[in-house]
């Protein structure tokens, strides 16, 4: 318990961010039971009813109630959101501890088949995933993970062929420590700064190309509510004459981000010792 | 006493873009159990090199150890494999470095970088290990061993990281230790601290140690016998006495007079020019071209190390 107190006096910021995601991911996991309507029924009446008394967030155009989508939906983005950063994060910084440490032909050949994914805009990748495996959620996950690994990898490859050349890392060859244990030991944890800013950074362009996916078929199934497509489905028609439909979806993104980032740079140092006492 | 490290006509070249430099050339000595070594020379002149190729730690490509042999208690560290190398260092051979600032992990408590090391080489529990940390750092008189073993390198002074280093080199009782400028990156009070550590543990561990240096006060402190490296090669070998008195190099005489004395506030003595390049050596003795006292033989023909008195050699055709 002092220890969180302590916490949220040195990490306002970030315990704030960690809250946020706590009560993203509570909701989650309790849709059932929190949400008011059921966000599959359909209301021909409350067509883009605004918000009010029985919807509390305003109706879409087939009179579903707002805030009971955002609610459900907020499994199926955090899922992806979550899932798609960790796998694509956790392969590429593997990927890239093992480009930049092992080096030389193996190096070479990450690297340019890091750049020919690269060469790819992150949507069309995922596009053609997603249609090769169909559409479902863990596709989904896999397929915006995929396209993650390239810039991940580059980044901490290039971190780790600076740090590889540091002096602790000579000092742990000097006695007589095996490379894979020197990389694991000494390299990878000193990575973990850049890859957790850059995994929450990623963690909300995996919502949005999610949306994406979605609004051309190919992401989570209709009619099960995500975040990015009741944004996407929306935004071009109703931003006008029912902005409800746009503001709360998008509120709801820009939160979990706003959280993961607070997090996430709290986290980087709370994990570095230097930045302790 | 018989030699616990004896190195012979040891070369290691780097293959670069401006031709083939050559960092150590012949170079041979040994070194006996509890005796400490000095290696001195100015920058460049192949001393860390010369290190790292004991250790088998020279980048490769581009370095490279063409002709030679280490032998560490009779066995020839350069004809090891890979895995026989990798456990030779850190428990038969080990050596620390020059910078106590970088050499640490920043993300690791010292006790467990130590104990790291004894678990690499001996087959121990891991409370044994963390044992063995708190009584390395006990050992190289660190206060409180037991609360600083769960610190982390930046809550150490240089010193203390330095003796952190040396708790670490010696956890598994080496029988050589290398300390390539153990010294240089700290000041002067702790300088004198670390040197008389170093010369406490070699004769408490009967560790041999071989210390690099370019400072000659440090080794005129410490060390029983001196080797002079000159652009990659032996120059002058000697008890320290003989050398410090009756210098018979003129290098050596070049660098004994540029030291500062009190009492004496005249100019200093320097050595005219530089080293020349490695890659680029005159054919006869490579200090031809600094040297006041050089004849036209010097300029052609490299002079061979000779007994200049006993237990005294260098490569001098004129002294």
């Amino acid at each position: 318990m002092s220890e969180l107190i302590y916490l949220a006096r040195r990490y306002p910021l970030g315990v704030a961010g960690g809250l946020i995601l706590v009560v993203f991911v509570f909701v989650a996991i309790f849709a059932n039971a929190i949400a008011p309507l059921d966000p599959l029924t359909t209301n021909p009446k409350a067509s883009l009813a605004p918000p009010g008394n029985t919807y509390l967030l305003g109706a879409d155009m087939m009179g579903r109630d707002v805030l009971s989508r955002l609610i459900h939906g907020a499994r199926i983005s955090l899922a992806v959101a979550l899932g798609a950063t960790l796998i694509g994060s956790g392969l590429g910084a593997l990927l890239g501890l093992a480009s930049g440490y092992v080096g030389g032909w193996f190096d070479l050949v990450v690297q340019r088949l890091a750049e020919i994914m690269q060469s790819l805009p992150l949507l069309v990748m995922a596009l053609v995933i997603t249609a090769s495996l169909g559409p479902s959620l863990t596709n989904t996950i896999i397929a915006i993970a995929i396209p993650l690994i390239p810039n991940v990898a580059r980044v901490i490859r290039a971190n780790v062929l600076s740090l590889r050349e540091l002096n602790y890392v000579e000092a742990a060859r000097a006695i007589g420590m095996r490379n894979s244990r020197i990389a694991l030991l000494h390299v990878m944890p000193n990575t973990l700064a850049p890859l957790i800013v850059l995994a929450t950074a990623q963690l909300g362009s995996t919502i949005l190309t999610e949306a994406s996916l979605s609004f051309l078929g190919l992401g989570v199934p209709e009619p099960y509510p995500s975040w990015g497509r009741m944004l996407s489905e929306s935004a071009a028609e109703y931003m006008r004459s029912a902005p409800w439909l746009v503001i709360f979806p998008g509120v709801a993104i820009s939160l979990v981000v706003f959280g993961a980032n607070l997090f996430g740079d709290a986290l980087r140092d709370y994990l570095d010792p230097r930045m302790g006492d | 006493m018989a030699p616990v490290l004896e190195v012979s006509g040891l070369s290691t070249v780097f293959h670069t873009r401006g031709g083939t430099v050559r960092a150590v050339q012949d170079m041979s000595f040994s070194v006996e159990p509890g005796e400490l070594l000095a290696v001195v020379g100015e920058s460049g002149c192949g001393k860390t090199m010369m290190a790292l190729s004991l250790m088998r730690l020279i980048p490769s490509p581009p370095g490279k150890i063409v002709a030679g042999s280490v032998r560490v208690a009779g066995t020839d560290l350069l004809t090891l494999d890979e895995a026989a190398m990798r456990k030779a260092r850190g428990s038969e051979i080990a050596m620390i470095f020059q910078e106590p600032m970088t050499a640490l992990n920043p993300l690791l408590t010292v006790g467990r970088q130590i104990s790291e090391m004894v678990a690499l080489h001996e087959n121990v529990s891991g409370k044994a290990a963390r044992e063995r940390a708190v009584e390395m750092l006990h050992h190289v008189r660190i206060p409180e061993p037991r609360r600083r073993a769960g610190e982390y390198p930046h809550q150490m002074s240089g010193g203390m990281r330095q003796r952190a280093m040396i708790a670490m080199a010696l956890a598994c009782k080496p029988k050589v230790l290398i300390a390539d400028e153990p010294t240089t990156a700290l000041d002067v009070t702790i300088q004198a601290q670390v040197l008389d550590l170093i010369d406490d543990l070699r004769q408490e561990m009967g560790t041999a140690v071989v210390l690099i240096t370019h400072d000659l006060g440090v080794v005129a402190e410490v060390a029983d016998r001196m080797i002079v490296m000159y652009a990659g090669r032996k120059v002058e070998e000697g008890g320290i006495g003989d050398l410090f008195a009756d210098p018979k190099h003129p290098y050596l005489r070049g660098l004994l007079a540029s030291v500062p004395r009190i009492g004496q506030p005249k100019r200093l003595q320097e050595i005219a020019g530089t080293v020349p390049p490695l890659s680029n050596l005159p054919p006869g003795c490579a200090f031809a071209p600094r040297c006041p006292s050089a004849i036209d033989t010097c300029r052609d023909t490299m002079p061979g190390l000779e007994p200049k008195r006993p237990n005294h050699l260098a490569a001098c055709w004129v002294s």
